[in-house]
């Protein structure tokens, strides 16, 4: 049994990507994106996942069953800029096998 | 004019470290950071979470690790310029540098070493059209000096502590006080957050959620903003102001380092790490998150590492006629600049009758 799931990630500029995302290395979806380099390193993960910066906000596209916000994420998406009613943190969304065929929107950068 | 061997910008954990093995070499360090509190990230975004990787402590919170740091380097006494920004640098003909600060502060030093994290934390810009225009001519990010919005209209943004903790100081200062935030909850310390609630209830500060301001207006001086509620452009409201403060909190940003001839990729400063982590400006050096080079790990670790190398090559830079060998602190101990003398007890030599 494969243990990826299939994301796809439409970058910044709008370009989409198909990532095969592992499963068993407790990554989340912040780090995805930053190893597989689909938004340049520096403007994304600023505060290492910890739900203190916004720099990881995307948008969900695909109706995908998705983990409930946690007051951190809430409250950083509270202050965040370019909020929309499906803004998520990246850095809040751990990669299991139930995100397969997600689709998401990374969010413009803050400037 | 501030006199050093070693000027750092950063005061985060790379940037006390330096202090410490600089000091060992004799050598003396001034540090300016643009926080007010020493200890960068680990002050100002975390200083409660638990850090797992400082080798030797199982545990440690990250104000903890701090303060520990701000006590190693106690006996080096190292001089401090907080609250303020590196800002520009000047190489003089004998190699050192002058590093001038965005008050104006102007240091001296042979040697400089970047240690400046993830970059100066700067106020939150909200992404509103034109409000580069208004800033200072009505728009701040920040409030310096209180007394200038006396019998103003005020209106403040945000929803954690400073645009709690603002709103409550400037509803005794200003005529009107607004505060919009685009949630009916606020972060901040209950008992702020129960002050405004109070000062609300008794007509002194006026609360609008959920709403955030989506456009400001003005000639020349800002004059209104436009208020959007419940995120419906029908509702949309102008509201006269003499000031708007948008308070989202900080983000780190490179900032005028990025003009100073370094290197730069992927938002950081490039280093020769097969010897020194020198940049490619011979004299100044970068170290911890602020650097890159292959195979670079942003960790606390790492940077404590790469202040140690650093400092070795300072040395060498400052003293290049003097011959060094390094030594162990169990062998040699610690002696600060402020006299005082740490070492490890003699054995004691005494024969068993």
């Amino acid at each position: 049994m494969s243990l990826d799931v299939n994301i796809k990630i439409i970058d910044r500029e709008g370009q989409p990507h198909e990532v095969a995302a592992p499963t068993d290395m407790g990554m989340n979806l912040m780090e995805v994106v930053r190893s597989f380099e689909l938004v340049p390193e520096g403007t994304i993960g600023i505060c290492g996942g910890m739900a203190m910066c916004a720099s990881c906000q995307c948008y969900i596209i695909s109706d995908t069953p998705l983990p409930e916000m946690e007051m951190d994420e809430e409250a950083m998406l509270a202050e965040a800029f370019y909020v929309k009613d499906n803004s998520r943190l990246g850095c809040q969304i751990p990669i299991t096998p139930d995100l397969e065929g997600l689709e998401v929107e990374m969010a413009p950068e803050e400037l | 004019m501030i006199t050093t061997d070693i000027l750092i910008i950063g005061a985060g954990p790379t940037g006390l470290f330096t202090v410490f093995e600089a000091g060992l070499l004799k050598l003396k360090c001034h540090i300016i950071d643009a926080l007010p509190q020493p200890g960068g990230q680990l002050a100002e975004l975390y200083p409660k979470k638990p850090i797992y990787d400082i080798p030797g402590y199982p545990e440690v919170l990250a104000g903890e690790l701090v303060d520990n740091l701000m006590d190693q380097i106690k006996p080096f006494e190292p001089g401090f310029t907080l609250g303020e920004r590196a800002e520009n640098i000047e190489k003089l003909e004998d190699g050192s540098f002058i590093v001038t600060t965005n008050e104006g502060t102007k240091h001296h030093a042979k040697v400089v070493a970047i240690a400046g994290g993830l970059g100066s934390f700067e106020p939150r810009k909200p992404p509103i059209k034109n409000i580069s225009k208004f800033e200072n001519k009505g728009v701040s990010y920040m409030v310096k000096n209180p007394e200038s919005y006396r019998n103003k209209d005020v209106v403040i943004a945000g929803g954690g502590d400073s645009a709690l903790d603002w709103s409550i100081f400037l509803a005794d200062v200003a005529s009107n006080v607004t505060l919009v935030h685009r949630r009916n909850e606020f972060r901040g310390a209950l008992e702020s957050v129960d002050k405004v609630k109070e000062l609300k209830d008794a007509g002194k500060i006026k609360l609008i959620t959920p709403a955030e301001i989506v456009d400001i207006h003005g000639n020349g001086h800002l004059d209104s903003v436009l208020i959007r509620k419940n995120n419906n452009p029908d509702e949309d409201f102008e509201l006269h102001t003499d000031h708007f403060i948008p308070l989202f909190g900080l983000s780190p940003k490179l900032g005028p380092i990025a003009d100073w001839g370094l290197e730069i990729e992927k938002n950081a400063i490039k280093v020769d790490n097969t010897l020194d982590y020198q940049t490619n400006i011979p004299g100044i050096y970068a170290i911890g998150d602020v650097n890159t080079y292959p195979g670079k790990l942003k960790l606390i670790l790492c940077g404590f590492h790469e202040a140690t190398l650093m400092c070795q090559s300072a040395y060498q830079r400052i003293h290049p006629d003097k011959r060094y060998v390094m030594k162990y602190t169990t062998v040699g101990g610690v002696t600060g600049f402020d006299g005082s003398k740490k070492e490890a007890p003699k054995a004691v030599v005494k024969a068993i009758d």
